[in-house]
């Protein structure tokens, strides 16, 4: 790791303040992605700033609305276990457990989830290559080993996908993050939260610097009682999705009244096509119609040497989880396919 | 470039009380092996990846390589050094041992520490539910089922006791 300083931050103004001294500062909550990037020098940090001693952020608040905010500074494994999360976001529990590791969601923290960055094998390799770690380098992965990478949203500049498995449920859930900064407080819709790569894959997110995730709000609609998160990789745990699929449904009378299908796995940010959900509604459950989604969810697919199975694969892996949400008591540990 | 300048912090290390300045870029493991030569925390991958050197921080299983020493000032740790009894191993120690639940032992620290950790969050059931909480502790010598088979007998005690 390269040299750096340290300081404790105790409230959120402090922090921000402490932040917005240098561009080379940055945040530490959970450590368990940044403090790895700094041991390989993919990261570089002037000062660490622990934001940990911050009282506020570290629990659930219901809200009058109905929904509730989740606190920054939760770990991952507290959130998932919370009873409010496990009762009326299911999805969401299942989704963070099917991540990482029990070690690494007791340390990791929710908003840091959001913020970790890829593990394309070329960011990380800092001999090659990489538009995301040094703009205007190139793309290492377009040309080589692309297995993991991604099929919808990519550009020519970058090709990596976000790894986070908790994010494509808050996707599916519409979650809000709210954001403090130098100029106050700020929300955004979590569709608007993490960018394409475009031109500019350095920037994997419109959180700026300085700012700081406090909390992430989600409505009252946590689809309980249909709903499931499915994740296929190469090793049946602890390893990251190749594709995952989060899906949630309001179904009434064996008809869909609303439909949530996000994915992970594929681009550079959770995937959710709202034309496909939109064409579920009033639909019937069934296979015929779930592939008909899928087909929609995948229009523009566009795989690379090493990763094309990934557009058939997560075509079957949407009509798979769809099903197995209509039966969301037969998951598995580890979101492993079930019936 | 200036060298930053270390931080003074207190850890209470399986019940004794240690005083150190670190520089800010310490790891938790590195202090443990390094400054207080307590050996039995293993370096696997240094990169989390391997759960080697699992400890306890407050009762919950962590990664030590990840962690780093100046944002725990006050924590309680547990190594694999402290989970034994004065005359008697832990149960945990004495099932692994029964089971044949090692081949070369680098990874044996951590795993052990981590199915500490499982046991007390109480949400592993079933044994699928064993095997999913403990994939973070890799063992490439292939005693896996001796090592769930050894957690498994640990936890049906705990049952019987009950």
């Amino acid at each position: 790791m390269n040299n750096f300083s340290f300081t404790k931050a105790s409230d959120i103004h402090q922090a921000v303040t402490a932040i917005n001294e240098d561009a080379g500062n940055k945040i530490v909550a959970g450590g368990t992605n940044i403090n790895d990037l700094l041991k390989y020098f993919v990261t570089h940090a002037k000062k660490l700033v622990d934001i940990n001693p911050i009282f506020e952020n570290h629990e659930i608040i219901r809200l009058d609305n109905g929904g509730i905010t989740i606190g920054a500074l939760m770990t991952n494994a507290e959130t998932a276990y919370h009873p409010i999360i496990e009762e009326r976001y299911p999805l969401l529990s299942k989704a963070i457990l099917a991540g990482a590791s029990a070690q690494i969601r007791n340390m990791a923290t929710n908003g840091g989830n959001l913020l970790q960055r890829t593990r394309c094998y070329y960011f990380y390799d800092t001999t090659t290559p990489c538009n995301k770690r040094e703009p205007g380098s190139g793309c290492s992965a377009i040309g080589g080993y692309n297995r993991i990478h991604a099929i919808l949203g990519q550009s020519e500049n970058c090709i990596a996908v976000f790894p986070s498995d908790m994010c494509v449920a808050l996707a599916a859930l519409d979650a809000v993050v709210h954001i403090t900064g130098p100029q106050g407080e700020r929300e955004l819709p979590f569709a608007a939260f993490h960018r394409l790569p475009e031109n500019t894959p350095d920037i994997d997110n419109n959180l700026q610097h300085g700012e700081i995730i406090t909390g992430i709000e989600l409505p009252q609609e946590g689809f309980q009682n249909y709903y499931s998160y499915l994740k296929i990789r190469d090793r049946s745990s602890y390893a990251f999705a190749l594709v995952s699929v989060a899906a949630g449904f309001d179904i009434r009378e064996n008809t869909i009244k609303q439909a949530r299908i996000a994915l992970g796995g594929l681009a550079h940010k959770p995937w959710r096509v709202t034309e496909a959900e939109d064409f579920l509604k009033d639909k019937e459950p069934t296979p015929e119609n779930f592939a008909a989604a899928a087909d929609i969810i995948l229009q523009g697919a566009k795989g690379y040497e090493h990763n094309t199975f990934k557009i058939d694969l997560a075509k079957k892996a949407i009509i798979r989880n769809c099903a197995m949400a209509l039966h969301p008591e037969s998951q598995r540990p580890g979101a492993k396919p079930s019936l | 470039m200036s060298i930053p300048e270390t931080h003074s912090i207190a850890l209470k290390i399986n019940g004794s009380p240690y005083h150190l300045n670190l520089l800010p870029w310490v790891s938790l493991l590195d202090t443990l092996r390094e400054e207080l030569h307590l050996t039995g925390t293993k370096k696997g991958c240094d990169h989390g990846q391997c759960g080697a050197c699992t400890v306890l921080i407050d009762g919950k299983r962590v990664l030590s390589c990840l962690t780093l020493s100046v944002m725990k000032d006050g924590a309680e740790i547990t190594t694999i050094e402290g989970i034994a009894g004065e005359e008697e191993l832990h149960p945990l120690q004495k099932a692994f041992i029964e089971h044949d639940a090692f081949q070369c032992g680098y990874c044996t620290p951590g795993q052990i520490c981590s199915a500490v950790g499982m046991l007390q969050e109480g949400k592993a059931n079933t044994r699928e539910e064993v095997q999913e909480l403990m994939s973070g502790n890799l063992c490439r010598c292939g005693a896996s089922k001796g090592i769930i088979d050894a957690i498994m007998q640990v936890k049906q005690e705990g049952r019987q006791h009950e």
